[in-house]
This record gives structure tokens, C-alpha cells and sequence, in this order.
């Protein structure tokens, strides 16, 4: 793993490559013995470094957004937590089957408000993210996360979930247990629940995997998450017949992931500001935004009555999609 | 007939060309048991006289095969003669994203428009099983793969409610590869949006009887198909979350024998009964008889 530099990474991401330069530049001065003399010029390099960086991060590609929200140290659903929430008191168990660490849930208060938190973890050590299964959950974390949701519904609390996965696990244990029922069940029970549910995409948002802690009152994406119906490389191996480099940047282009796309077609509220170089730069600045908008929307949530929660919620997923009505059917 | 309302953001868009229409008989070969005089069991590999299949529902006689079947062949043979009234039959895709892979959208959709005769993956409406009212909707494999967007989602939550407000028992025939692709965030909030429309459906107490037939797979199963009051699946069919060449690819290792077929998900716990193809009407119609209003 990489050390944390001032910039807050040293993980480099192809896009970043032109501020290699710069960094080299700005190593030589500063390895000089001399190099007090030399403030004024490093100053600059290092006020050039960061402009040059901001601008790589307003000019992003969507694949380079997928590349952002997978850097190894952007911020996860525990480090929010920590960042976020004082008196975590972490819950675990499915009561059915296990414990899933690939989903996190508990009692947390953020700002005023108690709350149920749920998010994925993808791990940081590689100990963690073995055990974690690189945040793919299986069957047990979707139905921990549901019991723990309906936890919160009886005794009134509002539900928060961050979302942060490539997608449900793809295994011969996740098949066995029932991975698509335990989604199917979720979001059944999401669009029911009579309690508030925000939830934001902090990562990535693969699919059904991230859906199925993913339906609520209001939904966001961190302005460098992604979601999506697949993963571009998932996408690039069906419909371009092999992930590579090229299918992989026209799969990720093509499906709209980004999280000014998703809002622009009406399929999210909000757009979370990050640190104009990413979350991993600055994971203070970025919880810090987090944190205000869950404090406002659970704010406006709970002046709801359940039954106009769930009403509203209804309505809302009730007018996604776009479809035509055909002057005559194909009929034969 | 029920009426059906238009749902918002629909636009009128000029009806299909006649020449859209005119290749039906190639269409034919598309959908089902292939064309010709003689085919070939897809598991037994016998050559069988297609007539033959076909007056058995397409079911192999030596092997008890079941070949996959159009939304229109699965219509024919689940409903009394004559019963079925479509809901929605001129609802068709748009392309939200303008979607290009190595085709565009729009050129896939008028293919797959042409091949099946369909407007799109699924066919819905009331029927008679058995004289016994349904809601019932048939998805359809040969167009892109069965796969749900939004006019699948649209046409699936819009019979639930339909069911609920009539109180009808509602019967959907899965069979579809997941998602679809090109229309990304809106195909994936389909699976959302049918659930949460069966969620109302369930507080209504209204009666879901899920058919799962080969394959039903991704986004599909994981919203309404694994959410039925009683979920029947057909012999051998294909059911999983997850496709077994993803599965594969990521354990690295040969599938067990049967894997994700409805005989394993039936000892997993997840299917109530597996169905011989022609025990069907009869098995719908008893679980009506046990749990309809
Ligand atoms: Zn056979």
C-alpha cells in the first residue's frame, strides 16, 4: 500500500500522469541542500501542481471516474463512519445464517439525528478486503442489512446507506443461499419501509448489488461514484465481445454512470460535492459534505408521516423509464 | 377488456413501418423450436419431427426436454382459446441514452422487432387458466436476450397494479437474461420499481404466482421473479443471480453438475415446486383454487 503523502495519495491514476513531472521537478528542488533558498520557486511548483491537478479532475472521462471511485484510498463506509458519526455501536448477524463483513450496519448519531447505518466495505488491508470479498456481499449481508432496517423502522429511526460495491457476489455460496431472492426481498421491503432512507453512492455502484441497499426517500452520488446497470468491463465483454483498455472507456461512456449523468436523467436527487481533486485527497473535506447533506435531507424526511413516506417513494420509482407508445403493435 | 391509463412520459411516436412487419415467416424461425421438417433434442441430440414437438409443447417426447418457447407460444399454451386481451400490446423501447456499442440501440431493438413481432420483451394481459381469471404477463426470450428495460419494467409494474385494483391473481413466466444494457440506470431501476409495486400488491393480499423458465437469470430474478406467493419452475430451467460463465470466471473452478438449475434451487430452498411444462395450467389453476380470492 502506498503512503500518504501531503496530497493525500501516491497511488497515481493514469490521467494524473502529466503531475509526475511536476513532482519530479519539485523532489530535485526539495533534495537539494540548498533547497531553503529555493521556497519561492517550490511555492510555485507546487501552486502549478495543484491547479494542473484540478483541471485533470474538471476534464474526466467516465472511465476515468470509474478509476476514481475505485482508488485504493478513497474512503469507505468505515471511514465515514468514523469521520461522521460519534457512538457507532456496530451491529452484526443475519439471524439467519452469519455475518457478512461486506456490509456494515449499526446505530450511529450523525449531526442531531440517531440513525441506522448500512454500507458496503470493501476493506483496506488485504486481510480485509479478502474477508470483505472486495465489497461484493453475499446473501447474508443483504438480509443483515434488511433486519437491521427493520430494526430502525420499529423503534422510528431514519435509515442512512452508503453504497460501495462492483456488485453482489458471483459465487457457488451466494447462489446456494439465494443472492437474487435476498436483493429481490430488499427492495421489496426498501420501498415499504415506513421510516426515512437516504442513501448515497460513495464508490461504486454496481448494479443490483448496490440497488439492493440502494431504494429511498432520497438517493445521491458523491460527484465521483459511479452507478450503473453493470460494470464497464462487465458491459465491454457482452455487448463489445472483450474488455480492454478501448471497450472498456466506450462501455463506461455509453452507460451513463457518472453521477451528473444519473441526475441529469432523473434517476438520482443529488450530487454531493467531493474535494475538487477527489475524496482520497481530502477524506475530511469530502465526510464534511457528506455529513450536511444527511443531516438536511433526514432533516425534511422526518417531518413525513410514514404512510406519505412510503406513498412518495412509490410514486417516485413508479415514473422511471422512458418508453413510447407505438402507433400499432407488430401484431401478425 | 381493463383499460390501462398512459403512465407518465410517454410520447406518441409514429407507428412502425409496414416493412417492419413483412418478415414474419423468417420471424418464425427465430422464435422457439427452430424451422424445418426435423430438429434436434437439444439434450438427447435426437432428431425429432417438429410437428411432433410442437403438439407436445415443445417438449422433447424421448428426453422430456423442454425447448424455450416465444412470449406468444407461452400465451397460447397457458390460456383458455381465445381468452387472452393484451394490456399495453403498442407500448415500445425508446433510447433514452443513445446507446451505441458495436450497433446502436435503436437498430437492435428494430432487428429484434422484426424477428419476433414484438414491440418488446414481454407481452401482458388478462386471460382465462382453467376459467379462472389472471393477470398474466410472458416474457420473451428471442427479443435481446429477455432482457428488462424500461418498457419490461413499465409493462410488468402496470399489470401488478392492475391485478391489485381488480383482484385478480397475478401470473408472470420469467425468462430472461437480467438487465438490459443499453438503457443502463433506467433498465437497472426497473427492478426497484416492479418490487415496489409488488410490495402494494402484497399489502393488498393479492395472490403472485412466479413461473421461472429456462433461463431466468440477473436483474430479473433479483426483482419481481423470486418475489411470487408461490414460485413453480420448470424442469432443468437455468436460475441464478449470477450468470455460471461470471460464476466461473471468478471462482476459478468447474460448476457442479445441476448447478443453478431448478432441481438445485428446489433442494436450496428457493422454488416450491418444478413443473412438467404440461402440468402447468393445472398447477396455476390449483394454487389459485388454495390461495385466490
Ligand atoms: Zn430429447
Amino acid at each position: 500500500m502506498a503512503k500518504t503523502s501531503r496530497y493525500g495519495s501516491t497511488y497515481t491514476l493514469a490521467f494524473e500522469q502529466p503531475v509526475i513531472e511536476l513532482d519530479k521537478q519539485i523532489q530535485l528542488l526539495k533534495d537539494r541542500s540548498n533547497s531553503a533558498a529555493y521556497a519561492d520557486e517550490l511555492a510555485g511548483l507546487e501552486t502549478n501542481r495543484k491547479r494542473l491537478l484540478e483541471k485533470l479532475y474538471q476534464e474526466l472521462t467516465p472511465w476515468d471516474v470509474v478509476m476514481v471511485a475505485r482508488h485504493p484510498q478513497r474512503p469507505q463506509t468505515s471511514d465515514y463512519i468514523q469521520m461522521m458519526c460519534h457512538d457507532f455501536c456496530e451491529l452484526h448477524g443475519d439471524r439467519c445464517f452469519g455475518d457478512d463483513p461486506a456490509i456494515i450496519t449499526g446505530f450511529g448519531r450523525i449531526g442531531p439525528h440517531k440513525i441506522m447505518i448500512i454500507g458496503h466495505q470493501k476493506g483496506r488491508t488485504t486481510q480485509e478486503k479478502i474477508a470483505c470479498h472486495f465489497g461484493c456481499a453475499h446473501p447474508e449481508g443483504y438480509r443483515k442489512a434488511l433486519q437491521k432496517m427493520k430494526l430502525a423502522e420499529k423503534f422510528g429511526l431514519p435509515i442512512l446507506t452508503l453504497i460501495d460495491t462492483p456488485g453482489a457476489y458471483p459465487g457457488l455460496k451466494a447462489e446456494e443461499r439465494g443472492q437474487a431472492e435476498a436483493i429481490a426481498v430488499n427492495l421489496r421491503e426498501m420501498s415499504r419501509l415506513r421510516t426515512p432512507i437516504v442513501c448515497v453512492v460513495i464508490g461504486e455502484g454496481g448494479s443490483g448489488g448496490a440497488l439492493g441497499i440502494g431504494v429511498g426517500d432520497r438517493v445521491a452520488m458523491l460527484r465521483f461514484a459511479w452507478y450503473s446497470v453493470i460494470s464497464p468491463e462487465g458491459c465491454a465483454a457482452i455487448l463489445w465481445k472483450e474488455s480492454n483498455e478501448q471497450t472498456n472507456i466506450a462501455a463506461a461512456s455509453a452507460l451513463a454512470l457518472t453521477s451528473l449523468d444519473n441526475l441529469s436523467n432523473g434517476l438520482i436527487d443529488d450530487v454531493i460535492p467531493e474535494p475538487p481533486t477527489g475524496a482520497h485527497r481530502d477524506p475530511q473535506a469530502a465526510a464534511k459534505q457528506l455529513q450536511m447533506w444527511i443531516v438536511d435531507r433526514i432533516r425534511e424526511l422526518k417531518r413525513f408521516k410514514p404512510e406519505t413516506l412510503v406513498q412518495r417513494r412509490y410514486e417516485k420509482l413508479r415514473k422511471i423509464g422512458e418508453v413510447a407508445l407505438a402507433g400499432t403493435p407488430p401484431s401478425h | 377488456m381493463l383499460l390501462i391509463g398512459a403512465t407518465n412520459r410517454m410520447t406518441q411516436v409514429p407507428s412502425q413501418s409496414s416493412t417492419d412487419r413483412t418478415d414474419l415467416r423468417s420471424a418464425r424461425a427465430k422464435k422457439g423450436v427452430p424451422e424445418g421438417l426435423w430438429i434436434r433434442c437439444g439434450q438427447c441430440a435426437t432428431m425429432l419431427f417438429r410437428k411432433l414437438v410442437e403438439n407436445n409443447l415443445c417438449v422433447c417426447p424421448d428426453c422430456q426436454h423442454h425447448f424455450r418457447i416465444s412470449g406468444e407460444q407461452r400465451v397460447q399454451q397457458l390460456t383458455d382459446p381465445g381468452s387472452f386481451e393484451p394490456f399495453n400490446a403498442t407500448m415500445a423501447p425508446v433510447d433514452p441514452l443513445g446507446f451505441v456499442d458495436l450497433r446502436p440501440y435503436p437498430e437492435r431493438i428494430a432487428k429484434a422487432q422484426r424477428a419476433t413481432g414484438q414491440n418488446d420483451a414481454v407481452q401482458t394481459g388478462q386471460a382465462y387458466i382453467k376459467a379462472r381469471r389472471v393477470v398474466l404477463a410472458c416474457m420473451d426470450f428471442n427479443f435481446l436476450g429477455g432482457s428488462m428495460g424500461s418498457v419490461v419494467g413499465e409493462k410488468i409494474t402496470q399489470a401488478v397494479v392492475v391485478a391489485g385494483e381488480h383482484d385478480l391473481p397475478l401470473v408472470i413466466v420469467s425468462c430472461s437474461g437480467g438487465a438490459r444494457m443499453m438503457e443502463s440506470g433506467f433498465s437497472l431501476m426497473q427492478m426497484a420499481k416492479t418490487a415496489s409495486a409488488l410490495a402494494r400488491f402484497d399489502d393488498q393480499d393479492g395472490l403472485f404466482i412466479s413461473v421461472l423458465t429456462d433461463p431466468t437469470t440477473g436483474g430479473v430474478t433479483a426483482s419481481f421473479a423470486m418475489l411470487g406467493d408461490v414460485i413453480l419452475a420448470e424442469p432443468k430451467a437455468l436460475v441464478g443471480f449470477a450468470g455460471p460463465r461470471v460464476i466461473k470466471q471468478t471462482i476459478h473452478q468447474e460448476l457442479p453438475e445441476g448447478f443453478q438449475r431448478a432441481e438445485f434451487l428446489l433442494e436450496c430452498g428457493f422454488v416450491d415446486r418444478v413443473v412438467h411444462r404440461s402440468e402447468l395450467r393445472t398447477e396455476i389453476s390449483r394454487i389459485i383454487d388454495y390461495a385466490g380470492k
